[in-house]
């Protein structure tokens, strides 16, 4: 990848160089040429350079001497770091907080260097956004004891004893338990135009590794489904990456031969989403709505919406207070959100979702209350799970308590631990 | 306007006779004089950004704190150790396209000694097999081409680039086996609470690989330049044939050669898991193992002048996340500047060896 955007930067500068000594040398039609790519390449330019001037302008209106400095995985090119270089944007300018974003930097040592970069820098939180990130966050929170440094997705803030080092999720597994409802209303809408038959219920699932965070996803979003369509069934395919575009869509498209009448995913990239277009199998997306690339096929999509995090760690710092070490954002907090439904979605499934969402506020109904499912033709009445991360992968809490599978439970962590594999859903591979 | 100046086309390219040093340098100066004027309109035309500025970001990037100092050095110099393994082979005229996987290769070999040995054998004995193991493996990975081209003279460019994708996946499947937590597919930092296997810090945790690479600069320039295999690698890279002649056994020649350059990237595997990431990735050498041949082509396998050229290329690289940080740009941007940047550094060395005459016309009346 690196090498290739080195190519056709190379082929760029050659590109110019040509039209530009062809243009001393007098030629006309090439100078036209040259103009006609300026014009193109500067129409893009001015979006970029408000991003650059909004950091500015966020500098001067600072209300407080605080900075907050972020790190991304990717840039804006990837729906899952746009999430929350958005939301990063939104709250520091909310709380006119000037901040830093240092976007593309690697689940590696150049994680801590730039951690260490922005403390150095005078950032007073530190953020970082992908779970490969974690271990480098902790050296460089060791190292500056008086400076905050918070994390997305992370598993190991409760057991490092560090007062300075956080982590944070959202309970999108509801996000995903209220996409799947609306996903069982498509269902019943297609078994009752007579589309397909109750059994023909089967839906896809893309996901990206074999992970508790995706198999959480799957299982709440195929529990979802359940809820309002009980003959579901759902196969899942891993595509062994957060973001490959070919895998995913080559992944829905399996699923899709193999007779799954609707799709969904837990991948970064359009790929899965697109695929359905083509195909003009309903889908729902993850990250943010895709109506206008699919405005065929797009039902709903669930997103964590990172802003009320991020206000809540400035308004910490600035007041002094400490963070908890684990947070764990919800319905409630506005964390964990749906887009609008799109055209593809069935008649009635906003009363249904609201319905669904006021009960799961209420606490009447449970994402994984364990009368809902079995696992192995049996109910699951006691589970222990890694909640406590180690190299064995060993079983260290209880988790099924009153009933229900307490995941992202506030006596274990934010980052989601559910790893059961619930019956009516075949894994295809399990490589990754 | 006659007949004749319409048939003679407006410029012609003319090989130079021997150009002296100062010339050299000269074009050299020019070249990058005339890309950063370039790039400041392209600057000023696309972003309508201060070029100053940018360029003062640049600067900023790599050296704006004590930290960043250290940090742009420590990058240079693990380009530097692996540019330097690649560039006996290629004086050999031998094309070790390899050095990413001889590199990856190394890295696991620490990886697998500090995962397995970390709880069984103390510190120092961890550490002693790491450098013993990763060495070995960057080696073998290069070895196996260079046996195929002695015996079979297969075509080297491919078997190396072949085996840069095997350690790729062999690796990939490593992770799996160790990852944690279970399904995330990373291994994360290796012994974070026992620092086994780390390699010890030298006055600073930037400190080693800099005296690794000054070391292993001034050993491949005594080794090209004063030793009796420095000399036959420069005579079998210059013709196979004279070296036959000259009673060299070329075949010996190409293994151990290559025996040496994989044996440095297994060190400078060494060096990023054990040193630097204390964790492996697929990505952990950054296409570094490419970059190599660059820094080692544009300094004409001169272990002092890639120097230079290795800080060029670190310089840059480190300029542009700055430069996307500060200015709100894409790192596309940044890297559109390098791309203009190493355009004409590569491309005057055209001008070095042609000179480009242009139509004079009174020459001809």
């Amino acid at each position: 990848m690196k090498n290739l955007k080195k190519l056709l930067a190379l082929a760029m500068a050659a590109a110019m160089v040509v039209s530009m000594t062809a243009c001393a040398a007098g030629g006309k039609g090439a100078e036209g040429g040259s103009a006609g790519a300026a014009g193109d390449t500067a129409a893009e330019a001015p979006a970029a350079d408000n991003g650059g001037g909004d950091s500015a302008d966020a500098g001067k209106a600072a209300s407080s001497d605080l900075k907050v400095g972020f790190i991304f995985l990717h840039d804006e090119n990837s729906t899952y770091d746009l999430n929350f270089i958005n939301a990063a944007k939104e709250a520091c300018e909310a709380a006119g907080v000037e901040y830093v974003l240092k976007t593309g930097i690697p689940e590696g040592q150049e994680c801590y260097d730039a951690a260490c970069e922005l403390a150095d820098a005078g950032c007073g939180i530190v953020f970082a956004d992908s779970f490969g990130h974690e271990d480098y966050m902790i050296e460089a929170a060791k190292e500056y004891p008086n400076i905050q440094f918070c994390h997305a997705t992370g598993t190991k803030a409760h057991t490092e004893g560090l007062s300075n080092y956080h982590n944070a999720f959202a309970t999108i597994f509801q996000g995903r338990y209220l996409a799947g409802v609306a996903a069982g209303m498509k269902l019943n809408e297609m078994i009752d135009s007579g589309k397909i038959t109750a059994d023909q219920a089967k839906m896809g699932y893309v996901g990206a590794y074999t992970y508790a965070e995706v198999i959480s996803g799957y299982s709440s979003f195929y529990l979802g489904a359940k809820s309002v369509c009980p003959s579901v069934t759902m196969e899942v395919t891993f595509t062994g990456s957060w973001y490959d575009e070919t895998a995913e869509k080559e992944g829905a498209n399996t699923l899709i031969q193999d007779g799954c009448v609707l799709i969904s995913q837990h991948a970064d990239s359009m790929g899965a989403p697109t695929a359905c277009e083509t195909a003009g199998v309903p889908d729902i997306s993850y990250n943010g709505s895709t109506e206008s690339a699919c405005p065929n096929t797009f039902i709903v999509s669930s997103r964590i919406n990172w802003v009320p995090y991020f206000k809540y760690i400035i308004d910490a710092v600035e007041k002094g207070e400490t963070i908890p070490a684990d947070w764990t954002g919800d319905l409630s907090t506005g964390s964990v959100e749906l887009t609008s439904l799109g055209s593809a979605a069935a008649e009635g499934t906003d009363e249904a979702i609201e319905k669904a969402k006021a009960d799961l506020e209420a606490g009447t109904i449970h994402v994984f209350d364990t009368k809902t499912f079995t696992v192995e033709g049996k109910e699951l009445t006691s589970y222990e799970a890694d909640v406590d991360t180690d190299a064995d992968y060993t079983p260290d809490h209880e988790v099924i308590v009153n009933g229900y599978f307490d995941e992202s439970g506030a006596d274990f962590r934010s980052a989601p631990f559910f790893n059961v594999q619930v019956d009516g859903i075949t894994l295809l591979d399990t490589a990754y | 306007m006659n007949e004749r100046t319409q048939k003679e086309p407006l410029f012609h390219v003319v090989k130079r006779d021997a150009v002296s040093r100062k010339m050299e340098w000269a074009i050299r100066a020019v070249a990058i004089i005339s890309a950063l004027i370039l790039c400041s309109v392209i600057i000023a035309m696309f972003t309508g950004d201060n070029p100053v500025e940018i360029y003062r970001s640049i600067f900023l990037g790599a050296f704006g704190s004590e930290r960043k100092t250290w940090i742009t050095l420590q990058n240079i110099s693990v380009l530097l150790i692996i540019s330097l393994a690649l560039t006996p082979a290629f004086k050999m005229q031998f094309w070790n396209i390899g050095g990413e996987g001889q590199v990856l290769i190394g890295g696991l070999a620490s990886a697998a000694c500090m995962i397995c040995l970390g709880e069984k054998l103390p510190n120092g004995m961890v550490i002693l097999f790491m450098i013993i193991t990763s060495v070995a493996a960057g080696a073998v990975w290069a070895l196996i081409p260079a046996v195929l081209k002695a015996r079979w003279n297969t075509n080297e460019t491919l078997s190396t680039l072949m085996m840069n994708y095997i350690a790729m996946q062999l690796v990939a499947y490593y992770i799996i086996v160790w990852e944690v937590p279970k399904g995330s597919g990373k291994i994360g930092i290796i012994n974070q609470n026992t620092a086994i296997g780390w390699l010890p810090n030298v006055g600073n945790k930037y400190l080693l690989p800099i005296i690794v690479a000054a070391v292993v600069t001034a050993f491949i320039y005594i080794y090209q330049k004063y030793t009796k295999h420095g000399f036959e690698i420069a005579v079998v890279g210059e013709s196979r044939n004279t070296a036959l002649y000259a009673g060299i056994k070329v075949e010996q020649v190409i293994v151990r050669t290559m025996l040496l350059s994989g044996a440095i990237c297994g060190l400078a595997g060494l060096i990023l898991v054990g040193g630097i990431n204390h964790t492996i990735t697929t990505t952990i050498v950054d296409s570094q193992g490419f970059t190599g041949v660059m820094v080692s082509w544009l300094a004409k396998f001169n272990p002092i002048a890639m120097i230079a050229t290795s800080f060029l290329i670190v310089f840059m690289d480190r300029g542009a996340s700055e430069i996307s940080t500060a200015f709100g740009l894409n790192q596309s941007f940044a890297d559109i500047l390098t791309g203009i940047l190493l355009f004409f550094i590569i491309g005057c060395e055209f001008f070095i060896r042609y000179k480009v005459s242009f139509r004079t016309g009174k020459e001809r009346h």
